[in-house]
C-alpha cells in the first residue's frame, strides 16, 4: 500500500491563523438577560432554568452584543424552527464565542457533520449513521456495564463519592476510546479536550488556538497510528472512507474524529451525572425507580428533557426580520434545547420532573437534519450507568449541596457530585 | 388503525421502535420503518398512540 499522503502535512488548524473574525471578549456580571445575556457566566451555570422561564415570558428572544452579537430563543416553537430552517441558520460554528470561521468554510465546516450545511451535510452524516445506530451501539454495552460495576466496586470502604468525577466521567470516555479505537488510558487527556474546546471560550485567542493544537496534534498521532496498524474502528474506517469517489481530505477526517472525542463525552457525562443528582435530592423518585426498574427508560427520558444537557448554535446567514426581532448576518443564535424543553406551551408541569411522563417530545437531541448522531449510544450509556448505579447503590443524598458544581458554556451538567452513600 | 412514517420527517431518533417495537423496526442508517404492512391490532394500540405522542418530529401518523 503507498504512503497516504493526505496526513503528512500539517492540519491548518494546527499551525496557521485562523482567519475569521475574532470579537471583544467580554465578561463580567449580566446587566439584564433580556439584552445582555451570556451563557458562561457562574448564575448561568449554577442554574439557568429561572432565567430561561423568566426570560420566555417577558422577551421571548433575547439579545447580547457579547460574542459579537447573539441572540437567545426560549420558547420551544422558535427553538425548534431554528433547527429546521437551515436555509436561514448556518451552522459552519456550533459554539458561541469569539470567534466566527470564515463563511467559506460552509457547507463543510470544520468538524462535519455537526459543523456542516446542506447539501453537503447529509452526505457526510451518511458516512457515520450506521456506526450509530441502536444495534450498532449495542456492541459496546456489555463493556459499558462491565466499566460501570468496576467503578463502583471502587467505592468499597468510602462513604462518601463524586459520582461525577468518579462515575459518570468515565463511562462515555472508555466508550469512544473503544469505538476510535484511542488508548483507554488517554481518557484524562480527553477531559482537558473538552474542556479546553467547550468551557475555554473566553480565552484569549492565542491561548485558545494553542489548546485546539494540542487536540488536533493528537489527533494527527492516532491517524499515523492506525495508517501504520489499521484496525475495526470508526478511525480506520474514516481513513478509508469515501465521498463522491474520493478518500476524505485530511481536515475532514480529523475534524470528524475531534467530533465524536469531543461530542460523545462531556454530553453523556452531564446526563449522567444530573440523573443521579436529581435522585440524591428526590428520595420519592429515588426509591420509586428502584422498586419499579422498568419504569427507568420512561424516566431517563423525563431526565433528559427537564436536564437537557447540551445548547447548540448557529449563525444568521443574511440580515433578516425574524419572529419580531431585527437579527443581523453572522449574529449567533444560541439554540437551546434546554429552554424549549421547559417551554409550558409544549410541556404541561414544564418546571416539574415527571418521572411516569407519557407524552415526551422532548428536543434534548435536537431536532431536524442534526438529530444527535450519537443518541442511542447516549442512552445506551445512560440507562446502563443508571441500572448499575441504582441495582448496587439502594440509598444515597447529596452530601453536601452547596459543594455541587455544574460546567459552564453549552454543555451543562454536574462536574463535582458528591453523595453519601448508605 | 394503520401507522405510517413521514420519512421527510423521521430523523432517526428511534423512539418508535423503542416504544413500540412490535410495531416499528430500524434500517441501517438508524431510520424508523414501519414492520409489515402497519397495521396495528386492539392489543397494539397503546404502543401505537406512544410512538406517536413520543416522537420529537411528528413523523408518525395514525390513520
Amino acid at each position: 500500500m503507498s504512503v497516504d499522503d493526505r496526513f503528512t502535512q500539517d492540519l491548518p488548524e494546527s499551525e496557521e491563523e485562523p482567519e475569521g473574525v475574532l470579537s471583544e471578549i467580554i465578561t463580567g456580571p449580566v446587566a439584564d438577560w433580556a439584552t445582555d445575556f451570556s451563557h458562561l457566566e457562574p448564575e448561568w451555570s449554577a442554574d439557568p432554568y429561572p432565567i430561561q422561564d423568566d426570560l420566555r415570558q417577558r422577551c421571548p428572544i433575547a439579545h447580547t452584543d457579547r460574542f459579537g452579537g447573539g441572540w437567545l430563543p426560549t420558547r420551544y416553537e422558535d427553538v425548534a424552527a431554528i433547527a429546521y430552517d437551515t436555509e436561514r441558520f448556518s451552522s459552519r460554528s456550533i459554539i458561541m464565542g469569539n470567534f466566527r470561521p470564515p463563511r467559506d468554510i460552509a457547507p463543510v465546516g470544520g468538524s462535519p457533520p455537526i459543523s456542516s450545511d446542506p447539501p453537503f451535510h447529509q452526505h457526510a452524516r451518511k458516512l457515520l449513521l450506521p456506526a450509530f445506530t441502536k444495534t450498532a451501539v449495542s456492541r459496546q454495552e456489555p463493556a459499558t456495564r462491565a466499566l460501570c460495576h468496576e467503578l463502583i466496586d471502587a467505592f468499597e470502604g468510602q462513604d462518601v463519592v463524586d459520582a461525577a468525577r468518579d462515575y459518570a466521567q468515565h463511562i462515555p470516555v472508555r466508550v469512544i476510546a473503544a469505538m476510535l479505537g484511542f488508548p483507554p488510558e488517554d481518557g484524562l487527556q480527553f477531559r482537558e479536550f473538552v474542556e479546553d474546546l467547550l468551557e475555554g471560550i473566553n480565552l484569549p485567542p492565542d491561548e485558545r488556538i494553542e489548546r485546539v493544537g494540542r487536540l488536533f496534534e493528537y489527533l494527527l498521532a492516532q491517524v499515523h497510528d492506525h495508517l501504520e496498524r489499521p484496525r475495526e474502528d470508526l478511525t480506520s474506517y474514516l481513513i478509508d472512507a469515501e465521498l463522491f469517489g474520493h478518500k476524505l481530505q485530511a481536515d475532514h477526517v480529523v475534524g470528524t474524529m475531534a467530533l465524536l472525542l469531543i461530542a460523545g463525552i462531556d454530553t453523556t457525562w452531564s446526563a449522567i451525572g444530573s440523573s443521579l443528582w436529581h435522585l440524591a435530592k428526590n428520595p420519592a423518585d429515588r426509591r420509586r425507580l428502584a422498586a419499579e426498574p422498568g419504569l427507568l427508560p420512561v424516566a431517563m427520558e423525563e431526565f433528559l428533557r427537564a436536564y437537557a444537557p447540551v445548547t447548540m448554535a448557529r449563525l444568521v446567514k443574511e440580515d433578516m426580520h425574524w419572529h419580531g426581532v431585527d437579527m443581523k448576518a453572522d449574529d449567533w443564535i444560541l439554540l437551546s434545547f434546554p429552554a424549549a424543553n421547559r417551554d409550558p406551551a409544549q410541556f404541561d408541569r414544564a418546571g416539574e420532573v415527571v418521572i411516569d411522563r407519557q407524552a415526551n417530545r422532548h428536543a434534548a437531541f435536537g431536532l431536524g437534519i442534526h438529530r444527535c448522531l450519537g443518541s442511542h449510544l447516549a442512552r445506551m450509556e445512560l440507562r446502563v450507568a443508571l441500572e448499575t448505579w441504582l441495582s448496587r447503590i439502594g440509598e444515597f443524598t447529596l452530601d453536601d449541596p452547596a459543594a455541587v458544581t455544574w460546567s459552564a458554556g453549552q454543555i451543562r451538567g454536574p462536574r463535582t457530585l458528591p453523595l453519601r452513600l448508605r | 388503525m394503520k401507522v405510517q412514517i413521514n420519512p421527510e420527517r423521521c430523523q432517526g431518533h428511534g423512539r418508535c421502535y423503542d416504544l413500540a417495537p412490535s410495531l416499528f423496526g430500524d434500517d441501517e442508517e438508524g431510520y424508523g420503518q414501519v414492520l409489515g404492512d402497519g397495521t396495528v391490532s386492539p392489543d397494539q394500540e397503546r404502543e401505537a398512540r406512544l410512538a406517536v405522542v413520543n416522537c420529537p418530529e411528528h413523523a408518525i401518523e395514525v390513520t
